[in-house]
């Protein structure tokens, strides 16, 4: 039995006008291939998290689209330069259609 | 010369045996995505458009202990400006069942063209990774890393 997944996002609270920030994101899932077999030797189908998209104040800054060769507990982290106060949507698209997400805010000034 | 089954001798019939042994040992491999797998995605993707080196620092291990698990950390020289950035990376890797590993969208938002995420590799392989700047030119950069324990699963 899986357990839903559950999103962790690290996002500094407060950055300076310009500031780099470091966004580093984790979500528990299992990030199954599709390429192992059960004890049957039938193949166990595919069910991974295909893309990871992030958007801030509604307009989109970074995306990834994760194939079957992402590991298990899939890690991304990316930058994004510092401008306005605002919030982060964080979005994961999983195979079988569901999508968690995480909102995170971000004080500049 | 003309050898037929008659003349072979015993020393022979057990050398073309191992052989054959061999030949099956060696067949599952090509289960495995390899450079040709790995060109035809990237032709798919960009044609024959040529590729430059450079600009692309790919921070991997050189020895992954655990195939499962292999940090991947890209960095792309870009000034990510609205007029010069980085618009996509792609990864791939030549010795998994399948290419593909990730494909990244930047926007000149993100300040820096970086990102880390972790990955699985099959077995010791070669890691592409090709950059799509703004105007449209490509850079490519390759890694090798040695796997001592394939993440392949059973």
């Amino acid at each position: 039995m899986t357990t839903k997944p559950t999103p962790r996002v690290r996002v500094p609270a407060k950055a300076a006008a310009g500031e780099m920030i470091e966004i580093k994101t984790l979500i528990s899932h299992e990030m199954e291939s599709g390429q192992r077999k059960d004890a049957e030797g039938k193949t166990i189908p595919r069910k991974i998290i295909n893309k990871f998209s992030a958007s801030f104040n509604g307009k989109p800054i970074f995306s990834a689209d994760w194939f079957s060769a992402i590991s298990a507990n899939p890690y991304q982290s990316f930058f994004f330069k510092a401008t306005e106060s605002g919030e982060f949507t964080f979005t994961w698209k999983d195979d079988d259609g569901s999508e968690y997400t995480s909102k995170n805010k971000l004080t500049v000034g | 010369m003309q050898t037929n089954l008659s003349t072979l001798s015993r020393r022979d019939a057990v050398k073309a045996a191992a052989w054959a042994l061999a030949a099956a040992a060696i067949a599952p491999r090509l289960a495995f995505a390899d450079e040709k797998a790995v060109a035809a995605e990237i032709k798919k993707l960009y044609g024959d458009k040529p590729m430059a080196s450079g600009k692309i620092k790919l921070d991997v291990p050189e020895i992954a202990e655990n195939g499962l698990v292999v940090p991947i950390n890209i960095e792309v020289e870009s000034p990510m400006t609205d007029a010069d950035y980085v618009k996509a990376v792609h990864v791939f890797a030549e010795g998994n069942p399948l290419p593909g590993v990730v494909s990244y969208q930047f926007t000149p938002a993100c300040g820096k063209a970086s990102a880390a995420t972790r990955m699985r590799l099959a077995q010791t392989q070669d890691i592409i990774c090709i950059a799509e700047m703004s105007n449209g030119a490509l850079h490519t950069a390759k890694a090798n890393i040695k796997v001592t324990i394939g993440g392949c699963g059973g």
